[in-house]
């Protein structure tokens, strides 16, 4: 079947079997391999992107369901090789250690921001329980998600 | 994990995506946001030929006040349950329970419907449909029939749906005179070990037990004891009796009877503050 999926800011068009999971496709096919598949179970996150600006398991979404929507992946937060506001936090507040979770993570913070403006570090905590980091550096993401909410929070004043 | 080979096709409405499942047999699965059956045709537990996806029939996603109850479309998201300020206002229970779901991501795809069809007796959302005894509208090229949710849940997986018809929407009566969730897991985002959904509403009330059998548990006993006036522990000490618990890698039938008690206890203390 031929979908037309429009990932990052370009629209693509493939032919793709029907059982094609949406990951398979940003990797395999786009080759955006940012895009981890970690458990493969819809229980670990590090496969998050966003479809239509929320944030997805995409280990558990079919590429036919995108048919017609928009994904962002963590190639596509980036402008110009000047990293978004979640991706700088995470980096100033050494929220990674091996990094696998990584791009899952910054996908599904950024969908909570967006979602909750106002974030508590319950929230953060409540609102990332999609993602598992094994490293369990949970603290440093956390501090993360809050410094990007609060930047985000001033520069709207 | 990679499904089985299948055919696909979509629905644009309800009425076709009954149309297609006449024509395709009960080979044939509805794919709403895929959230149990594409994990179960990943672990090539469930292979059907055919997967008719309706995810596209926005006519069949909406939260509607009719005045004693709230009409709530099969396909809205736990998401957009969760959230609804016209569902914490006349039935909190259901937008709470709804924020027990999996995790965000989940609830994002996966729907009110879908998870009811499904029929898993761990799942948050149909225990609660029991306790808040709520009805279930059903459609096939037959025509439309409901279904209470004490009556459709009939064996494991297994619901009173013909293969061929599709849930197309859940009435939940309004209920605000309090109400409790409780759920015991390991993980964060995991299935209940135990669940107990309760609530009381002018002159009526339930309670209903997530993991406690092969169905999620109308928990008969315990419930008319409570509406007659016993205290929050009495009544959960009916709790286990109409259960029928089996032991699995978390718990022994003896552990489930035990959380069934406490978690019942503390959801009746929490819907009669």
């Amino acid at each position: 079947m031929r979908i037309s999926v429009n990932v990052n800011g370009s629209a693509t068009s493939d032919e793709v079997e029907p059982r094609l999971l949406l990951v398979h496709y940003l990797r395999d096919v786009l080759n955006l391999t940012g895009t981890n598949v970690g458990c493969d179970t819809s229980s670990c996150g590090a496969c998050t992107v966003h479809l239509d600006g929320e944030a997805v398991k995409s280990c558990t979404v079919l590429a036919v369901q995108a048919d017609g929507h928009e994904i962002t992946t963590i190639e596509g937060l980036a402008v110009d090789g000047v990293m978004g506001p979640m991706q700088r936090a995470f980096h100033e507040e050494h929220g990674l250690q091996c990094g696998f979770c990584t791009p899952g993570m910054v996908m599904a913070a950024i969908s909570l921001v967006n979602e909750q403006p106002n974030l508590t570090e319950q929230d953060v905590r409540i609102g990332l329980e999609g993602n598992l980091c094994r490293c369990t550096g949970y603290h440093n993401i956390v501090k993360a998600v809050l410094r990007c909410a609060s930047e985000l929070q001033e520069t709207a004043k | 994990m990679i499904p089985a080979a299948f055919d696909y096709v979509r629905a644009e409405s309800a009425d076709e995506a009954v149309a297609l499942i006449g024509e395709h047999g009960d080979e044939a699965k509805f794919l709403a946001g895929g959230h149990s059956l594409l994990p179960l045709m990943k672990l090539r537990l469930a292979a059907p030929s055919v997967l008719i996806d309706v995810a596209r029939v926005t006519d069949l996603s909406y939260l509607n006040d009719k005045g004693d109850h709230v009409a709530i479309g099969a396909l809205t998201r736990h998401h957009d349950v969760e959230h609804s300020s016209l569902l914490a206002s006349v039935c909190p229970l259901l937008a709470h329970a709804a924020s027990y779901v999996g995790d965000p991501q989940v609830r994002h795809r996966g729907t009110i419907g879908g998870s009811v069809a499904h029929a898993d007796p761990a799942s948050d959302l149909p225990a609660t449909l029991v306790a808040l005894d709520a009805t279930l509208v059903a459609r096939s090229t037959r025509g439309e029939r409901t279904i209470p949710a004490r009556e459709f849940f009939v064996g494991f997986l297994e619901s009173a749906l013909a293969p061929d018809e599709l849930l197309t929407e859940i009435r939940v009566p309004h209920s605000t005179g309090g109400f409790g969730f409780q759920k015991f897991n390991r993980r964060a985002q995991d299935w209940a070990i135990v669940g107990v959904a309760a609530h009381r509403s002018n002159g009526g009330g339930g309670i209903a037990l997530v993991n406690m059998g092969s169905t999620p548990i109308f928990a008969r006993q315990a419930t008319e004891a409570w509406l007659a006036g016993a205290s929050p522990a009495e009544a959960a000490a009916l709790a286990p009796a109409d259960a029928h618990p089996s032991a699995d890698l978390n718990a022994s039938v003896e552990y489930r009877n035990h959380l069934a008690t406490v978690l019942t206890r503390r959801a009746l203390e929490a819907a009669s503050a």
